[in-house]
């Protein structure tokens, strides 16, 4: 059974499309990362997965229907909207007396021994903590929780990069264990790149990218070509062409990279180099046409 | 396909508890404004006090009943104080009650857990209906056993007129009265919890406007368009109605024992159609919760 299954999955506020026809299907064990620009639908997707919006077409988590059956869902599921929710008069003692009391998948031990290794003290109330600490802290929570499936919306949102990077690495090395599934969006991108086993790109409500990351890898090629080999690599359709110090960087896709192989240096392009060539050349293309 | 990890053993919940305790560390007026309340009182008291000899040496001569209702007067009104006072606490809990989460965005970490909407807004109704009252009642025995303490000592030190204090103060008569009043208005007032819940739930901003202009304006309405008053009658009976809990509507008359109308209380029609309005505004904001967009 897939972990989310969602065909035909559309939204719509009035006239505006959230959401357009989206089929998606993360199977279980994987961390996908959904990418995507301000307003793409990506939070819509989400609330759409854990039951917190209407919506139409099909979509089943953990084979159910999010919007019917939430209350049973969220004993399997869990989420971290961003980090500002943690409700700010609450005690960190509070919210562990709290999700331990009404949780029946809540490890209380477990999510002491994450805050043990943080400097967040019992006593404290939340809105006295830090950005930093509030998002260790809601991690040690949910980290706690046995769940099958965990939704991250924009989680470091706000952090700075050492809280970002502890973040992910904690997730990684002490809750990801190939039976849990992890959604996640974030605009840091190139930070989650390495743990995320799937990518998708949603842009204007619709799916425009859905990889596992060794399909990314196979699929994608990024060529560094000197002057006197553009014109050569040019022949063969880069999706996506930009200067970099007097060469030309070039984005292929599905391009056999022994063709490509004599023209430059050859790399897999970054989620976020292929993002800006298949998401970002329109919405520049756009403004410079509304120009 | 990887099959779920072994599930830890669910460990019991209790999430009706929970969500209750939580609206107390989070409302912690619902505990500091009545105890205020009685100190005020009890400080108002004590320099009252100065008064009490020469007042008990002229209750001596009068018949019992009007020692009885002399000397309950000033605890009567120290308990009426502590009752107004959480009556207020449980406008502004209510009325916040589901505008807050949304509007600091912790009603996306507590949907995140698994507590239906139906245990959350029961929780929060359980507030102003039962915790409320309850506190109350706690507060209000404890100030009366400290100005009856304060009372006798000042009595016992100058003269003999404590046991006539004793004696004639129905203190215990008086607990009843408070604990069937403060029951017969948390069921009488249900209809306006429940409402306060609904808009707080509903509104995005002004909640109390929203709770009380709408009733103002149909009720203006009424009246401008078939000047008729049925409207505004209704809502003046519910508000200031709950006197039919007592047999003896005489205002700042004596109320004892034999004044409590339980039956013709629990026999009033308007009682359960109150409660059949809470219950359906109760209903649409566990709707409310569930199904609209959160923020």
């Amino acid at each position: 059974m897939a972990c989310i299954e969602a065909r035909g999955l559309r939204k719509t506020y009035g006239a505006t499309v959230a959401l357009d026809s989206v089929d998606l299907v993360v199977e279980e064990g994987r961390i996908l990362g959904l990418i995507g620009p301000n307003g793409a639908g990506k939070s819509t997707a989400l609330n759409a997965i854990l039951g917190l919006t209407a919506h139409e077409g099909e979509l089943k988590v953990l084979g159910r229907d999010p919007w019917n059956d939430r209350d049973e869902l969220m004993r399997e599921v869990c989420f971290i909207a961003d980090v500002a929710v943690l409700p700010r008069w609450m005690r960190v003692s509070q919210a562990l007396d709290y999700v331990a009391g009404v949780h029946p998948r809540f490890d209380r031990a477990r999510a002491e021994r994450f805050l043990d290794r943080t400097t967040i003290k019992r006593a404290s109330r939340i809105r006295e903590l830090s950005k930093g600490m509030v998002a260790q802290l809601h991690l040690a929570l949910v980290m706690a929780i046995d769940a099958r499936l965990l939704v991250l919306d924009e989680p470091t949102l706000g952090l700075d990069l050492l809280y970002r990077k502890q973040f992910y690495d904690t997730l990684l090395n002490d809750y990801f264990d190939h039976t849990r599934t992890i959604v996640v969006t974030t605009h840091q991108v190139e930070e989650i790149e390495h743990i995320l086993t799937d990518v998708v790109f949603i842009d204007k409500g619709r799916v425009v990218l859905n990889s596992s990351m060794d399909a990314f890898e196979a699929r994608y090629a990024e060529l560094l070509a000197p002057p006197e080999h553009v014109a050569a690599a040019r022949a063969l359709g880069p999706i996506h062409e930009r200067q970099v110090f007097g060469r030309s960087l070039l984005i292929f896709d599905g391009v056999d990279r022994r063709h490509l192989a004599g023209l430059g240096e050859l790399r897999t392009p970054s989620i976020a180099d292929l993002f800006v060539a298949v998401i970002g050349d329109q919405a520049t293309l756009k403004a410079g046409a509304a120009a | 396909m990887t099959t779920p990890p072994p599930p830890v053993a669910p460990s019991p919940v209790r999430p009706f508890y929970w969500s209750v305790r939580r609206e107390l560390w989070e409302h912690r007026s619902i505990f500091i404004a009545p105890l205020g309340a009685a100190i005020f009182v009890l400080f108002g008291f004590l320099i009252s006090t100065r008064g009490l000899i020469r007042a008990m040496d002229h209750l001596v001569g009068q018949d019992p009943i009007t020692q009885a209702r002399m000397l309950a007067a000033p605890f009567g009104f120290a308990a009426m104080v502590v009752i107004v006072t959480t009556a207020i606490v449980g406008i502004a809990y209510s009325l916040g009650a589901l505008y807050n989460e949304r509007r600091d965005r912790s009603i996306l970490f507590w949907k995140s857990l698994p507590v239906s909407d139906l245990v959350t807004v029961l929780a929060k109704a359980f507030v102003p209906m039962v915790i409320l009252p309850v506190v109350a009642f706690a507060v209000i025995v404890g100030m009366q056993l400290i100005m009856m303490v304060v009372s006798t000592m000042i009595l016992l030190a100058n003269g003999p007129n404590a046991t006539l204090l004793w004696a004639r103060l129905p203190l215990l008569q008086m607990w009843l009265i408070t604990i069937y009043g403060l029951a017969a208005m948390s069921l009488w007032y249900a209809p306006i919890w429940a409402w306060n819940l609904l808009v707080s739930g509903w509104a995005r901003r002004v909640t109390f406007l929203w709770a009380v202009l709408p009733p103002i304006g149909l009720c203006v309405v009424e009246f401008i368009a078939f000047q008729t008053t049925y409207l505004s009658d209704l809502l003046h009976d519910r508000l200031r109605g709950f006197d039919e809990a007592f047999s003896d509507k005489t205002p700042g008359g004596f109320l004892g024992l034999v004044h409590m109308d339980p039956v013709g209380f629990l026999t009033t029609p308007g009682l359960w159609g109150g409660l059949i309005v809470a219950a359906g505004f109760l209903a649409g904001a566990v709707w409310q919760r569930r199904y609209r967009e959160p923020i």
